[in-house]
This record gives C-alpha cells, structure tokens and sequence, in this order.
C-alpha cells in the first residue's frame, strides 16, 4: 500500500470563496449601520463627557478632563461620582432591578408552571399572558396610575373596602410608596417574557424524569426543587441575565409614573436630566458613560462565568 | 377513599382559582382602561368594577384632535420603516451568520449582543449630536434612524437563528444547481423564512411602537410626536387633574392593534421571544 | 461523460480524520456504489467529489483535469440528497429549472429540457405541484429530475431510496437502473444497504472507517471478498465466520484449518508466510454448507428453523462460535430444532482470512506470473 504523506493545507475552493466574499459584503451594511447609531454616537458621548457642551448648542464646547466626573475644588468634592442624587439613583436602580426581577422570577415560575399543565383554553390563556408584554411601557404606567390615584383609584378604594387600609394611600407621590408602585407597574409588564422563556425551558424538559418521580411517589413540591428547577436553570439564567441587563437602563416607566422624583430615579432618568433638562450634556455624558461602564461591566463578568460554566461542561 | 376524592377535588378547585387569579392579574389593568376610557364627567370619580355605561366622548376628544391623529401615523410610519430597514439589513446578515462558518463570526455576533445590551441613554448625546448634523431634529426620519440601534441587533439575532434551523442540504442543492449566495438567500432561503420575518417583524414593530426615550427626546413639538410621547404628554387644565378619561381612551386605541396582533400570532411571538433568548 | 479519478484524498474534520487517503478510479459511463456502514465516510466521499466540501489533502480529477478548487457547476456533477431537498415553495416545474435558468438558456429551452426531463421520469402530471403535495416516491423523481436536466457529466445520489417504504424502494431501484442504461452517464450512487449495491452497481467500493477495503463487480465481491470486513458486510444471511487454526503443513498448494466442532478442513489456498497453530478466521456462506441428520450423540445441535416460504434457515449451534452458524436449506426442510447435524462444505468455496482480516489468496498454478502481475499494479 502506498502510505502517501500528507500534503500540506489547501487553498480553499472557489465556492468556498465565494461564500465567504458574500458573508463578508452581507455583513458589511449591518456592520455600518451598527456603527453609525450605535458606535459612533456612544463615543461621541463618550467625548462629551469630558467637555462642557451644552444641549442647545451642541458644537460649542471646551475640554474640561475629568471635572464631570469628580473634581476637587475649593475644599469640596464636585462632579457625577460626588453626587448624593447620583448615588440615590445607582441605589434606586439596583434596588428596583434586584427586587423586580426576582419577584418576576418567581411570578413567572409559577404562571409557567400552571401554563405546562394541560387544560382546556390553555392558547387563550397563554395569549392573554402576553397581552401587558405588548402594551407601551408608557401605556401601562399610565393605567396604573390611575389605577394607584390617591383620591379616585380602584386599588386604594378594594384596599379600603378590604379593610386593609383605613385611608386611601399616595401611591406614586409618597417616597415610601413610589417605588413599590414602579416595582409593581413593572413586575406586571415584564412578568409574562419571563413567564413564556421558563415555559419554553419547561416545555422542552424530557417526560421520563417527571415519570420517575411521579412512580416514585415523590412529593411534587420536591419534584419542583430537585429535578425540574436545576433543569431549567440554565435557560431560566439567560431570561434573568436579559431582564437584569434591561432594568438597569430602566427609563419609561419611572419617568412617566413618578417624573423626576428623587425617590425613585433611576440612573437613565437622571443622565436624561442632566442631558436635556439641566441642558448640560457634559455632565449628563459623564452620567451615562458610568452607566454604560456598569451594564458593560454586568454584561462581561456574565459572559465570562458563562465561558467557565461551558469550559467547565465540556 | 373519600379524603382523596376531596384531595382531588381540593386540587382542581385550587388550580382554578389559580388560574383565576392569573387571568385577573394580567387582563385587569387593560380592562380598568376600557371601563374607565367609557367614563366621563363625574363618573370619573366613582370607582366601579364593571362597564355600566358606554360612552364613546372620550374617544371623539382624543381622535378629534389633530395632533394625536398625527401622532398615530408617525407612529406607524416610524414602526413600518424601522421594521423594514432592520429586515434588509438583518436577513443578509442573519445569512452570512447563520450559514457561512468564518472567522471572526463569533466575533461579530459578539457586537450584534453587545449593541443590544446598550443603555439607550448612553447614546443620548452622541445620536443627538448626528441628528442634528443630518439636520434631522424634530423629524420623524430621527426616530427611523435612532430605533435601528435596538431592532437590528435583535433581527439580526433572532434571524440567525432562525436561518440556521433550514436544513443544509437546501443549501446544497442551490450549490449544485450554481446558484451563487445572493441567488441562494433570494430566491431560496427567504421565501422560506416568511414565518419567521413575520415574527422578527412583528417583535422589531411592537418595540419600536413603544419606545419612549428617543422619540421624547429627539422631537419637540406635537404634530411630529409618536403615541407614546403623545400620551405621555397629555395633560389637564392643571398639572393634578390629568383627563383621565382622554387618557385611557387614547391608551385603548393605541393598546387595541398591539392586543389584536398579539392574540392572532401569539404561537409565532412565543416562537420568536425563546428563538432570542434561549437559543442565543 | 466523464471518469473520475480520487488521488491521495484526505480529509479532516477538526481534528478528526474521516479519510486519511482514499485512491479510486472511476470510468467513463459507469454505475460506481460505495457501501458501507453509517458513518463510515461514503457521503463525505461523495461531497468531496460533488465539489460540496473541500480535501483536506489530495487531489479530484474529472476526465484528466484537476477539478479540486471548481465548484459543482463547473464540474458537471448533479446530485440527488437522501432528504430530496427540493425547494418547498417551488413546484416541480420550478424546481427542475431552477438550475436551468441560472444558466443562459432561454425560456422555451429551459421548457424543452424541462418536459424532456419530466417525460423521461414520468412527471408530466406533476409538473404544477408543490412538493408537499407528492408521494415520497415522486419526490425522489423530481430529485433525480432536477439532479439531471442540466445532463450533468456525473450524477450522484447520497442514499436516495432510505426514506421509501420496501416496495417503492425496489421500484424506484428499477428505474434508476434503467436511467443509467438510458443516459449512460457516470453515477456514483451511496448506501448503506448491500442489497441496492448488489442489484445496481457495475462497481462496488467497500468502505471501512474511510478506508477503501475492496473495489470490484458485485460478483468479485461476493465471491472472492479481499478481507473479512468485506465478507461480513457483502451477503444476507451474513456468512459464517468462524475462528481456526493453520493446521499440518503450510505453503504450496493446499492449507489444512482446523475449526472447532467442525473438524479439519482442506482448501487449495496458499498459506505462506503462516505457520501452523496460526489463528486463522475461516468463512463459508450461508448455502455453501451440506447438512446431513446425524446420529444423537454425534455432529451439532440444531437451534432454530426458520422458514421463509422460498428457503429456510437453520441455525446451529459452534461450540467455538459466540453466533450461531446460519445455514440456508431449499424447502421443503425436514430439519427441526433440538436434532444433530453433520455439516459438510466445498473446500473450493471455503474463505480463509489471517489474523490482519487479509483473505489468503486462492492458489494458482504460476505462482511468480501473478506476482509480476501484482507489482505491475502498484
Ligand atoms: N461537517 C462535519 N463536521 C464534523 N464531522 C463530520 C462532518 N460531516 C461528517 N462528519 C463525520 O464524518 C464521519 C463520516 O460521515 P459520513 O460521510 O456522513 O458517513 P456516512 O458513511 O454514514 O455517509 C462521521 O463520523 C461524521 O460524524
Ligand atoms: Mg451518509
């Protein structure tokens, strides 16, 4: 038999060539595009943050370092990392970010949870599950505010024929209140994508471990937290770490429900404060530069245990 | 015998409440709009719990002023147009990420996540200042341009998976018939992907129908506004008598398509949320 | 029209060498088949030649000309898929002239190829049909019409007939027979089934884990298998193969085998280069053996009968054996389970194979001519 080396490592071949000139010019307008409302803009604001532009007009600007950021001036600490509001607001953020997400964690188990059970008028049930998803962030602050008006809400009036409370109660104006209220407005709107990905993890379980379990004679609840939770897990992480990542930038709903209260800021709310009402984009960049640096940095350690988590699978 | 009779019973009598209490959860809040949206006068302030009366000035108030009619059609104007650039840019990439193994694809897929993960607020000056150079501030052509930040990355995401699922061989086949890529995408991948364009579509309409961010920030008067911002800025005679009733009823009508969509192609927007973010 | 030659192919997956070096020759007008089991490399060899995957190493020519870097277009190749892959949303019509009207045809040509084609496969009727709406059976003519309209040079089919049902599978067996008497043109046809390579090839290729184990007609095949892998695979009811010892003397003209329970057997095969106690693999089909009832304590025990109305199968225990020996009886059968055996073969039908799973070569009177022959071949 012949025993004929190896040759070395081919060009490729003409289609393959081709397929790959053609990815390439596929990927390039998207690649142009991404860069121009995304890429550019942010270091430009990047830039900003170390001016001191201002909102109306825009172009006029002269360097100032790091003076939006922290900046020691006459015995005093100035700038965005010196702010008791913007600290109020990291706080704000991740106190709503932790409290909504976990309670829609669970919200969403459970709604999951009877989804996957068989029944009739499931479709329609699943539709109307969907149905808060879809409406306006704006819309559903709205109709929550109404619902949660102090004199004329239906919320405080069931509370008080309920007889849980003795007077009507200020939900969106009262500091102790209007946070909750902003977690409850987005625990409803946000519930439903939480509850339809732990049902898609749940629909995609194999039967036989349930099967086993149920011979077995195990105790459902047990079932719940020993066989289908660790199950679900991974694919539950990913609508968790989606969700996190999206409360952190949380905007509409506070603005609309609480405007720009200092209790509940969030750190959206107060760069877009500093940016258009206070018209100083220098200061407002430097906000939203901290904000971009927070999520990024979210977004990196994620992807990292990620990597090690699969590393560790293989 | 008789305790699990009632066990059982006990269990279904619980599901159902459950299940009550479900539906209550999710319908209610857009059911209290639509009693309320049918409220007017002093009605308003009277707290009731089922429709009594149905009155429709609400909505001759809202549709009779021409600002909001406008707004409607920016808004879907706006929607329609984002919708469409994110397709065209999104389904030539979504192929080349989808089927072409490359270098660097991992590497661009990285960004395409990333730029989704963007706080739009963290753009917020950077865009303003490029809208203002195109000379686009005020203009409903601002939004189409600034939505593309967030419905590409994700059309583009959710069509790559979805054009990784057509099976190889199809592909293959056009090889061997000599169809070069475009002719393979055009004329045999994309009829195909109609299921899920209509998703991504419908997914990239709903997002961009409610964004609130840019389009409070990049118009300034009324005739140029979208719905959200529309509502968001209805206000009363003074600031603590907001119309309530004007408001749920322009709530209702840009609430009632979203709804209708939602309840026909709920499958395929199942199918398109999971296709994001648990395959991703 | 074309031959198709494989020199020194390679090719790797990762780090995982599917082919480590594959050399065949494939002529002019030939109905070529490689067989062999799933996930031995058969499609992987035929993408290679379709153009749809690149060698790692090595070289395709087609009629003399290095076609490595071209694409199946430019090789002339159609190729017909084990799913069909037809274009869902094109109907049959469409779906044979798409490759025609990426061409430079024009319209009425790309017509008369179209129906030339439908005609020649019996799809006239269909020709306005979406694929969902045909039979498997017609889907995989419209397959094999789109993989010819274009009259490519060399048609390939991975696996076309595994989706039918049995009967359709022979039918259509049948007809792409008769395509290759009609067109004359190359195919090189894949699968896994001994029987579709039997029936269709003028050549068979034995693959084994990506390497070549035997090329030759059905007949060579199955008469004289080159090595055991090939004698296992080629033939229903398998043949029996049992373990052995080189017994008496070796070299010359004859080799005595010992095989347990059987006894020793004497076959005119050469047997140099082995020793005797050598472990040898002895094989004889199915109906190369005799049986004669024995006496109770005497011969082998009879396990089961099976009867399948045109033959029967006696399956006999070897103590030697971890099978049980097959052996194929005309019927009427008298033999029934639990009574003993004599078995008797024809040493000129009886395979012997080395502890390598080489066969020993049949002997032959010029030793030294077949020799020459030989080198002269490498
Ligand atoms: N694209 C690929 N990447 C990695 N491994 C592959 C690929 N295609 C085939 N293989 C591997 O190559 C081997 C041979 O595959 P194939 O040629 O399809 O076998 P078969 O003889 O069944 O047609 C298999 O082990 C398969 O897993
Ligand atoms: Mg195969």
């Amino acid at each position: 038999m012949p025993t004929a080396s190896v040759p070395a490592r081919r060009q490729s071949s003409k289609v393959r060539r081709q397929r790959l000139r053609a990815a390439w010019l596929f990927l390039i307008p998207m690649l142009v595009v991404l860069a121009a409302v995304a890429g550019w803009p942010l270091v430009r604001t990047i830039w900003f943050s170390f001016t001191d532009a201002s909102f109306s007009s825009i172009s006029e600007y002269g360097w100032v370092g790091f003076e939006n950021y922290l900046v020691y001036d006459d015995g005093m600490w100035f700038g965005v990392l010196a702010d008791p509001a913007w600290w109020q607001a990291v706080w704000n953020t991740l106190f709503f970010t932790v409290v909504s997400v976990g309670a829609e964690t669970i919200l969403g188990l459970i709604i999951a949870l009877t989804l996957n059970a068989r029944f009739r008028g499931r479709g329609w049930v699943r539709a109307a599950v969907l149905i808060p998803w879809a409406i306006p962030t704006i819309v559903s602050a709205k109709m929550w505010g109404w619902m949660l008006h102090d004199q004329f809400g239906i919320i405080n009036d069931l509370l008080m024929t309920l007889g849980i409370i003795a007077e009507p109660l200020n939900w969106t104006a009262n500091a102790d209140l209007s946070m909750w209220a902003v977690i409850m407005v987005d625990v409803w709107k946000t519930t439903p994508f939480m509850a339809l990905l732990a049902l898609a993890a749940l629909q995609m379980l194999p039967s036989d471990c349930y099967e086993a379990a149920k011979v077995d004679g195990i105790n459902p609840v047990r079932v719940f937290f020993k066989v289908t939770l660790p199950l679900i897990t991974p694919a539950l992480m990913v609508a968790i770490i989606f969700r996190v990542l999206d409360a952190l930038r949380v905007f509409d709903v506070i603005y609309v429900l609480t405007s720009n209260s200092e209790d509940t800021m969030s750190m959206s709310v107060y760069a877009r404060q500093q940016l258009v009402q206070f018209q100083d984009v220098g200061y407002g960049s430097a906000a939203s530069t901290v904000l971009f640096m927070i999520i990024a940095l979210a977004t990196i350690t994620y992807l990292y245990l990620g990597r090690k988590q699969i590393g560790g699978e293989a | 015998m008789n305790v699990r009779l009632l066990k059982k019973i006990a269990g279904k009598v619980g599901f159902a409440v459950l299940l009550l209490a479900i539906l209550l959860f999710t319908v209610f809040p857009f059911y209290y709009a639509i009693l309320t949206s049918f409220k007017s006068g002093s009605e308003l302030f009277t707290v009731d719990y089922w429709i009594s009366s149905f009155d429709f000035a609400n909505y001759a108030a809202v549709l009779g002023q021409g600002s909001f009619v406008k707004s409607i059609w920016n808004s879907v104007l706006v929607s329609l147009a984002t919708v469409l650039i994110a397709m065209g840019f999104g389904l030539t990439a979504a192929y080349a990420l989808g089927r072409v193994q490359f270098r660097g694809r991992s590497a661009v897929l990285m960004i395409v996540l990333g730029v989704s993960m963007f706080p739009q607020v963290a753009v917020l000056s950077g865009l303003f200042e490029v809208i203002r150079a195109m000379n686009l501030y005020n203009d409903p052509l601002a939004l189409i341009f600034s939505y593309t930040i967030f419905t590409l990355p994700f059309t583009v995401w959710i069509l790559t998976t979805f054009m990784r699922q057509l099976p190889k061989e199809l592909e293959e086949a056009a090889i061997v018939d000599g169809a070069s890529p475009i002719t393979t995408l055009f004329k045999v991948f994309i009829p195909l992907m109609w299921p899920a364009m209509a998703t991504t579509g419908l997914l990239a309409f709903i997002a961009a129908w409610n964004e609130f961010l840019f389009a409070l920030t990049f118009t300034l008067t009324d005739d140029q506004r979208t719905v959200p911002v529309a509502i968001a800025l209805i206000t009363g005679g003074s600031q603590h008598e907001l119309p309530w009733g004007n408001l749920m009823a322009a709530s209702v009508i840009v609430t009632v398509p979203l709804v209708v969509l939602v309840l026909i192609f709920q499958r395929r927007i199942v199918s398109g949320l999971t296709a994001g973010a648990v395959k991703g | 029209m074309a031959c198709v030659e494989l020199k020194n192919i390679n090719k790797t997956f990762g780090n995982e060498e599917i082919l480590p070096c594959v050399n065949l020759r494939i002529e002019d007008g030939e109905f070529v088949v490689f067989v062999g089991p799933s996930g031995c490399g058969k499609s992987t060899m035929l993408r290679l030649i379709a153009g749809l995957e690149d060698p790692t190493g090595g070289d395709i020519e087609i009629d003399g000309r290095v076609v490595t870097e071209e694409s199946p277009k430019e090789r002339g190749v159609g190729m017909v898929f084990q799913s069909y892959a037809l274009y869902p949303h094109m109907t049959v019509y469409e779906n044979i002239a798409f490759g025609l009207k990426l061409g430079t045809a024009n319209k009425s040509r790309i017509r008369e190829w179209v129906e030339k084609t439908a005609e020649v496969l019996q799809l006239e009727k269909l020709l306005e049909r979406k694929p969902r709406e045909l039979s498997g059976g017609q889907r995989q003519r419209v397959a094999i019409g789109r993989a010819m309209a274009r009259e490519p040079k060399i048609m390939l089919f991975d696996e076309p007939l595994s989706n039918l049902d049995a009967s359709l599978r022979v039918q259509m067996r049948t007809e792409i027979a008769k395509l290759h008497d009609r067109l004359q043109s190359t195919m090189i046809y894949v699968t896994h089934d001994q029987v579709e390579a039997m029936t269709l090839a003028d050549k068979i290729v034995v693959l084994n884990r990506g390497n070549v184990e035997q090329v030759g007609t059905p007949y060579e095949l199955y008469e004289h298998p080159a090595s055991l892998f090939v004698a296992g695979f080629i033939g229903s009811p398998r043949m029996n193969l049992m373990p052995g010892r080189i017994a008496g003397a070796t070299g010359g003209a004859s080799t005595q085998v010992e095989v347990g329970g059987l006894g020793t057997l004497t076959m005119n095969r050469t047997s140099d280069g082995l020793t005797p106690g050598d472990a040898v693999t002895v094989g004889v089909r199915p109906e190369h053996f005799r049986l004669e009832l024995s006496g109770p304590d005497r011969g082998l025990e009879v396990v089961n009968v099976e009867y399948l109305g045109n033959e029967a199968y006696v399956y006999i225990e070897l103590p030697a054996m971890d099978e049980l020996m097959v052996v194929r009886q005309p019927v009427p059968c008298e033999i029934c389970p639990g009574q003993r055996v004599e078995l008797g073969t024809d040493a000129d039908l009886v395979h012997v194979f080395d502890h390598t799973g080489r066969a020993l070569p049949a002997f032959t009177p010029q030793p030294e001519a077949a020799g020459v022959a030989e080198a002269a071949n490498r």
